[in-house]
């Protein structure tokens, strides 16, 4: 026992002094006096001595958008990439829960990557507005912006012509159906599986039949984080044509007439309950499972691989058939909520490195490397032609994605560049948490507005 | 505290001195560095309204942040939360390990020994892995208290229990709860095993029954030992914060906000950090208080 | 009759006792089941108690993901020159699944935090209980008040502090501030106050220096407080989620939980990805538990505490 001691105080005191004497003692002496001198020339020297030497690594960090968060498809692009241009990209890997908080404390500790994949309520509304990204309004021409859907373009430029991302994919958010447990219930008829729209009146009547055969909750406004609001927002902005925002993204309207009515009539209905315990992702494996027989957090990445099982597209855990269909509304014709990702690269005061990720964006999104970068994504490439290459037929052979299509259309106004984007989706969840609890809805839309407005 | 005593000449008490700084150097450095330094950047922090951005400039508002504070709903709810926590989670936390301690530490070593492993395994499974396994139990459609619940017939329609204002926190201090208990059952039952066995034996031959012998001579000897638990204890369940973030994120309606989770939340999800620090700074003086107090009361008592 | 008495309390309690163990080990038994089991099983709305089938799909997806480098030796002090502030590196390993790499990450950083703060607080508690000197009350008052202190509450200022002293998004911004916590240095001092100050007395007498009467004195007396104080560090910093949430970003620079938490795809929930993860990340250090139990208890009496 003794000698156990005795060796581990030893242990200790060596380590003690490599981790004292080596690391710790002079790390808080040395950026002291070696920070100011290092800090200055980095802040200065790039804007003059830019040209010297164009950077051959960058770092880039994905949310996992289709595959792209997948590091052996990612793998293989960078592979390409650096092959056709000598630059060397690390990627690093987010996830929806936490990284957002990632990416913030990276930028409050001043270690931002070069390159972020995500969509423009973050890179344009967020990091975009707070001064963090560059603009890259010179990588657009005229083509460029003629070849690109118009809704993208407009997501990604700020209103003064500034432009934090470059996008690459589109999707429509739309929300799916367990088709099976319509027919049990009855419910099918309420459906219009060839056009996959359906009215407001359409959707009380199939909850209606839904609850009356299954005497459970079907569909869940769920509301217990931020993930997959999109769906909860379509839903309630659709279903008596109210919107989340007015036109000119300066503002939230959720307080109007259409949207309280919508939210009273989700808060009294039978068969809808508002769950606190869940988001987005939880509701698509209770979909999955068949316990709830809807979902509203769906969209082709979804329909092609239900809960990302690998179980078979388009079928549920026990293989019953999942339809997707449009949000309800009064007439049908509904807005869907667009999906939008691309690239957008963070000011780090580096000329060569912004060069470089310049170069990485124009491969990626406009040139050679843009059917992989979509493919990879498993959505919609956001242009036809990207510098002379068709990218119309990707999807051609897929009778999935080709059916998908018919949504796209219904692609509705891109909200999510309003002002203060990030705090307004935190206060909607809270929002529906307190309507849940049983809050008034008039009462809690009103706060709600009044947060989200008062933020921007 | 002994004066320093009379004898100590001048060289002696600058020899002490000097070797007690040098002893102290090492512990000082880190923690001037990483806990004090932050502590004061913090509280002058808190008096500016400072945001997250790359050219955003911190103005300097006195004590805004502090008004706003003491008005702010959500923020009481979160300071009360926080109090619940505590109070609930320590003395159940101490009482619980201590029966399961005296029940199995005279029993044959195999069992003690199994059994003390048994409660300390949420302990090191760690918190993420554990909270992956309760949220499924909770789970308001399929979950197994639910399953369980409704087999038995104790409820009659699925309870949303991490979904429900009413549930939620003390479904959290539950999982905290069995967190928790690892560390001072392992202690109490090494303390009740060390306890001098020929008082309790004299005790014994004087007539005394066990409950007297516990509460009068036991109780006395492993109360250091529950002081520490006490300590550690109230220290775990004021940081309390990878369950809520991971199961609930401060929901339904704030009802499971604490105080360590709304100052992240502040400055994670809304961007405010000099409103956060303020928050922080509150905590400060109350968490310092409250240890001012538990150490003075441990003083006297022992 | 006392003993009919107190032999029925004990079955009942031991039955008691043993339900609860059972309740206490499910999570755990949860968990290595789970991560067995294949999707089907793990999705399915009814307990499925014992996998049906048994696979190690869960775990070859574990290894699957994310790759990093086994070590990387860098050059001390190198980002502070680096242009970019990243360290130069001299020696990196074979890329290996990013859970190996996190566990050892995470190994580390729970050994180092330890072996660091026994250390430290061993000196300082020490010298607190036995030294008179200038100041001594003040640090004394300071370290009371600081201790209950939870991270999150200074987590805006320390962020800065290790973006500027280059430390962000290394297991060092973990360590550093898990070190710093002076909880040790009272748990310490608390038990050095036992210590006779005639002992003391008398190896000085006897010419021993300040370090022998700590080595040869001091130290046998507090060392039932360090071995609790590495316990409680180790497990503390073991699961110290937040800290390694907010400090940490590279992949080769998460710990095991954070990776778990990670491996979350945006719109779905691998269960059986996760039980993996989680079984990878707790079996090792259950063992170590189990191995070393003699050793965990035996050094954490707490009866030669004298307040």
């Amino acid at each position: 026992m003794k000698k156990l001691i005795a060796l581990l105080l030893a242990a200790l005191m060596v380590l003690s002094l490599a981790a004292c004497g080596g690391s710790s003692a002079p790390a808080a002496e040395a950026p002291a006096a070696e920070a100011p001198a290092a800090d200055a020339p980095a802040a200065d020297a790039p804007a003059e001595e830019a040209p010297a030497a164009a950077a051959t690594e960058l770092t880039l960090w994905t949310y996992p958008i289709g595959n792209w968060g997948n590091s052996d498809t990612v793998d293989a692009l960078m592979a390409d990439f650096e092959a056709a241009t000598g630059i060397k990209v690390t990627v690093e890997y987010l996830d929806y829960t936490s990284g957002d908080d990632q990416v913030n404390s990276a930028l409050e500790g001043d270690a931002a990557p070069d390159l972020i994949m995500e969509g423009p309520e973050r890179l344009v509304a967020n990091w975009g507005a707070k001064g963090y990204m560059v603009d890259i309004a010179d990588l657009w021409d005229d083509t460029d912006k003629a070849e690109v859907n118009a809704a993208c373009v407009s997501a990604c430029f700020t209103e003064d012509g500034a432009c934090y991302e470059y996008p690459v994919v589109m999707t429509a958010h739309c929300m799916a159906i367990n088709y099976d447990a319509f027919v049990e219930a009855g419910a099918d008829q309420y459906v219009d599986l060839e056009s996959h729209t359906w009215t407001t009146e359409q959707f009380i009547q199939a909850v209606k039949a839904l609850y009356d055969h299954y005497g459970d909750t079907v569909a869940a406004v769920f509301c217990g984080g931020q993930g997959g609001d999109q769906g909860t927002r379509a839903l309630v902005n659709n279903l008596y044509g109210g919107t989340f925002t007015n036109a000119e993204h300066t503002a939230y309207t959720a307080d109007s007439e259409e949207n309280i009515k919508a939210l009273e009539l989700l808060q009294g209905m039978d068969g809808i309950s508002f769950d606190a315990s869940i988001v987005g992702g939880d509701e698509i494996a209770l979909f999955y499972q068949e316990v709830l027989k809807m979902a509203f957090c769906w969209n082709i990445a979804q329909q092609l691989n239900p809960n990302s099982a690998g179980t078979g597209e388009e079928l549920t855990l026990n293989g019953q058939k999942i339809e997707f269909m449009s949000f309800p509304s009064e007439t049908g014709e509904s807005k869907l909520q667009g999906g939008i990702w691309g690239f957008g690269i963070f000011d780090k005061g580096d000329a060569a490195k912004i060069e470089a990720a310049k170069t990485f964006i124009k491969y990626f999104c406009d040139g050679e490397g843009t059917e992989a970068a979509v493919k990879a994504a498993n959505y919609f490439a956001v242009r036809d032609t990207a510098e002379g290459i068709d990218l119309s037929g990707i999807w051609a052979d897929n009778a999935i994605m080709n059916e998908y299509n018919k949504l796209m259309p219904y692609l509705g106004d891109y909200y999510q560049v309003t002002t203060n984007w990030a705090v307004a989706r935190t206060e909607w969840w809270n929002m529906l948490q307190r309507i849940g609890t049983g809050g008034d809805v008039a009462t809690e839309v009103a706060t709600f507005v009044a947060n989200a407005n008062a933020a921007a | 505290m002994r004066a320093s005593r009379p004898g100590m000449s001048r060289a002696l008490v600058r020899r002490e001195t000097i070797a007690g700084y040098l002893f102290l150097l090492p512990s000082l450095f880190f923690f001037l560095v990483f806990v004090i330094y932050p502590m004061f950047m913090c509280i002058y922090t808190s008096f500016f309204d400072s945001n997250m951005g790359k050219d955003a400039v911190d103005m300097f508002i006195g004590l805004g942040n502090y008004k706003e504070l003491f008005q702010d709903k959500i923020f009481l709810g979160a300071l009360k939360n926080t109090a619940i926590i505590v109070l609930v989670s320590v003395p159940t936390v101490c009482a619980f390990s201590l029966w399961v301690s005296s029940a199995i530490y005279n029993m044959k070593p195999v069992f003690t020994s199994a059994f003390r492993c048994i409660f300390y395994l949420p302990v090191v499974t760690g918190s993420v892995a554990v909270t992956v396994v309760w949220k499924w139990m909770y789970n308001n459609y399929y979950g197994i208290f639910n399953y369980l619940g409704k087999s038995v017939g104790l409820i009659d329609s699925n309870i949303n229990w991490l979904g429900d204002p009413k549930y939620a926190l003390w479904c959290i201090i539950l999982i905290l709860f069995t967190t928790s208990v690892g560390q001072p059952i392992v202690l109490y039952v090494s303390a009740l095993g060390n306890v001098d066995q020929t008082l309790v034996e004299a005790a014994e031959v004087d007539g005394a029954t066990k409950t007297q012998v516990f509460w009068k001579i036991k109780w006395a000897q492993i109360m250091p030992t529950t002081l520490y638990i006490l300590i550690i204890t109230t220290i775990n369940s004021f940081q309390c914060f990878a369950l809520i973030q991971l199961l609930t994120s401060g929901g339904p309606s704030h009802s499971t906000d604490t105080v360590m989770y709304y100052i992240y939340y502040t400055a994670f999800k809304l961007y405010r950090y000099g409103y956060g620090n303020a928050m922080g700074v509150v905590l400060m003086v109350i968490i310092a208080i409250l240890s001012a107090i538990q150490y003075k009361l441990g003083q006297t008592d022992s | 009759m006392t003993t009919k008495k107190s032999a029925l309390y004990k079955i009942i309690a031991f039955v008691l006792v043993l339900i609860l163990a059972l309740l206490f080990t499910f999570p755990l038994y949860w968990i290595l089941t789970g991560s067995f089991k294949t999707q089907k099983e793990i999705n399915s709305t009814s307990p499925a108690w014992w996998p049906s089938e048994w696979t190690m799909k869960n775990y070859e997806n574990l290894m699957g993901k994310m790759k990093a480098p086994l070590w990387e030796v860098s050059v001390p002090f190198s980002q502070y020159f680096t242009e970019d502030g990243t360290a130069t590196v001299v020696s990196a390993g074979p890329q290996v699944p990013g859970a190996i790499r996190w566990m050892l990450n995470t190994i580390w950083m729970a050994v180092a935090a330890m072996l660091l703060t026994c250390l430290t607080s061993a000196l300082a508690g020490y010298a607190l209980a036995k030294k008179r000197f200038i100041g001594r009350t003040l640090i004394f008052t300071l370290i009371v008040c600081a201790m209950a202190l939870p991270k999150q509450v200074i987590l805006i200022p320390l962020i800065r502090e290790m973006s500027s002293l280059k430390l962000y998004n290394t297991i060092s911004a973990v360590i550093y501030p898990i070190v710093g916590w002076p909880f040790g240095v009272f748990l310490i001092k608390q038990f050095a106050e036992g210590i006779p100050g005639e002992i003391i007395e008398a190896a000085r007498i006897d010419g021993a220096g300040e370090v022998k009467t700590f080595t040869t004195v001091a130290y046998p007396m507090i060392k039932p407080g360090v071995g609790a104080l590495a316990i409680f560090t180790f497990i503390n910093s073991w699961n110290d989620y937040f800290m390694q949430l907010i400090m940490l970003s590279s992949t080769k620079n998460l710990t095991i939980s954070l990776g778990i938490a990670k491996m979350q795809a945006e719109n779905s929930t691998d269960y059986g990805l996760i039980m993996a993860g989680a079984a990878f990340a707790a079996v090792p250090i259950i063992t170590v538990f189990l191995i070393f139990q003699k050793y965990f208890t035996k050094g954490i009496t707490m009866g030669a505490v004298k307040g």
